[in-house]
């Protein structure tokens, strides 16, 4: 379903999107990637750089046991690109849902950006004939029946702001696996920054700062602490954060250093807290 | 400070020469890969053990870790500084409404502490040798008036933008992944400051990812080399202390 609605986001073909086999739409997929790669050259390096090289070798998949490949990395940040896309997806098609004007607008700006970063990160890991290529799971965006995100639009931000807090985080956490790799490497951090800039939106969006305090999850429910925690560091390459004076200037409260930094999530982390919406987690 | 550092003050023209001079070195030596320079190490491309420290005169940001993290401070400076103003300006309580205030006096926590930071780790880096961590710069921002609210939200914007790029661009030459994910800690709330700014400016239309800063069809927000960057620094004309980038990347 997301595979379709994202191939959708690149096509104008509507007669497509309504006779197409899911086969069919997996095949353009490729076809699409490819067009964008013409858009986007340095991206093109990165097929070269994850798809193996040996003629007939393209069935190993290139993870390793203790998960820190660069093919690791991208399918951890694929899985969490999916969840994203689905969830603003279906909350754009809820009628009623996101409010016309700057909240819808941001979304479906949102949910695109989301789109070719699966296409990106696709792509990276060698397209969806790739061993190394997983499809999109199944969510349940309840939790279980904890949350109702497509009925109430103050839980569909929140959910929101804990998925952006998490990829920014996540993709953070996993930049040093990618740096054997500079091109995946700059990828990556550039979609880092995207999700930051949309988490910030987000937050702000609920009505809360753009940046994290502490480890304050801003009034989400304590099921997305985990988000948060460890965002209360205070000390940054061995400098007390909490402590800066800046002769000239207004004094700087001790909060701002925690506002200052985000902090990396480790791989485990980010799959507990993905989890909770991935009944059958492909990546585990 | 300037005379302990021997950081020499020069003129527009001048600068605009070191710059020019810089930016071309760093082309150079991004296309040539085994690019040389006149270090005693022979036969390798040793722009990653150059120090950072004076040369000629100028002070030179250095290469290889040292090099990005003295980069980064720079540009950290400018913000730092930018903030400074903007928050000590007459009329920062009059000409923007209390949200914009509350954003901007962040900003301005925020970017004192991540060059604060980095100072720090160039620092350690260097073992506390002076002669290696960039001076504090002088700057200047000419025509920008610091009373004028669009004007301020804009050179804000172009900083954020700038910084976020700066970044992208430079992780990939970064080697030692504490580094790497030091920057990473900074950019993602660089790229929150350039989101919200953007939103201050216009709310709609997602203006906070336009097409301008985040390519549509990737979603990848713009990544740009340091000598890039650098012209861009050079062309907003705000930092009035010479340096050169020679082996950045």
């Amino acid at each position: 379903m997301n595979i379709i609605k994202f191939i959708e986001s690149f096509t104008d073909d509507n007669a497509f999107r309504q006779n197409a086999s899911r086969r069919q739409s997996l095949g353009q997929l490729g076809a699409i990637g490819k067009k964008s790669l013409f858009a986007a050259m340095p991206t093109g390096l990165l097929t070269l750089l994850l798809v193996p090289q040996k003629s007939g070798a393209a069935t190993a998949l290139t993870t390793t046991a203790d998960n820190n490949s660069p093919t690791d990395a991208l399918r951890l940040a694929l899985l969490l690109e999916y969840l994203d896309s689905e969830f603003y997806q279906r909350g754009l098609d809820t009628n009623g849902l996101i409010p016309e004007g700057r909240d819808r607008d941001s979304y479906t700006k949102i949910v695109n950006n989301e789109y070719g970063h699966i296409n990106t990160l696709v792509q990276a890991l060698g397209g969806t004939g790739s061993p190394n290529y997983f499809e999109n799971p199944e969510f349940d965006y309840t939790a279980g029946g904890l949350f109702d995100p497509f009925n109430n639009y103050d839980q569909f931000l929140a959910l929101s702001q804990s998925f952006e807090d998490t990829g920014v985080r996540a993709y953070k956490g996993q930049s040093p696996n990618l740096m054997s790799q500079p091109d995946l490497l700059q990828a990556a951090l550039q979609i880092h920054a995207t999700e930051s800039r949309q988490a910030a939106e987000i937050r702000r969006l609920r009505g809360a700062k753009g940046w994290i305090q502490g480890n304050n999850r801003d009034g989400l429910p304590p099921q997305a602490q985990p988000v948060y925690n460890g965002e209360e560091m205070a000390t940054q390459a061995g400098f007390s954060t909490g402590q800066v004076n800046n002769p000239g200037g207004p004094a700087i409260p001790s909060i701002a250093g925690t506002e200052s930094f985000d902090e990396p999530l480790t791989r485990e982390q980010v799959l507990s807290i993905a989890g909770m919406f991935i009944p059958d987690n492909p990546l585990e | 400070m300037k005379e302990t550092f021997k950081v020499k003050e020069v003129g527009i023209a001048n600068r605009r020469s070191f710059l020019k001079i810089s930016g071309l070195a760093m082309a150079g030596t991004a296309l040539l890969l085994t690019g040389c320079n006149d270090d005693d190490d022979s036969g390798v491309n040793n722009n990653n053990n150059q120090m950072p420290g004076i040369r000629n005169g100028v002070f030179d940001f250095g290469g290889g870790d040292n090099g990005i993290l003295t980069y980064a401070y720079a540009l950290e400076q400018l913000e730092a500084d930018f903030y400074t103003r903007v928050v000590n300006g007459n009329t920062f309580g009059s000409i923007f409404n209390t949200d914009e205030q509350a954003v901007l006096a962040d900003l301005y926590n925020h970017e004192v502490i991540h060059r604060e930071v980095l100072k720090q780790a160039i620092n350690t880096a260097v073992n506390n040798n002076q002669q290696q961590v960039l001076p504090n710069l002088n700057f200047d921002y000419g025509a920008l008036n610091f009373g004028n609210r669009n004007q301020v939200l804009d050179v804000a914007r172009k900083l954020e933008d700038t910084g976020v790029a700066a970044y992208n661009g430079a992780g990939k030459y970064l080697a030692n992944a504490t580094n790497l994910v030091l920057a990473g800690k900074i950019v993602s709330v660089e790229s929150r400051h350039a989101s919200v700014i953007r939103s201050l400016i216009n709310p709609d239309d997602a203006f906070f990812a336009a097409n301008d800063v985040v390519e549509p069809s990737t979603g990848k927000n713009m990544a740009k080399e340091p000598s890039q960057v650098l012209s861009e620094i050079e062309d907003m004309g705000y930092i009035q202390t010479a340096f050169t980038a020679n082996y950045l990347s």
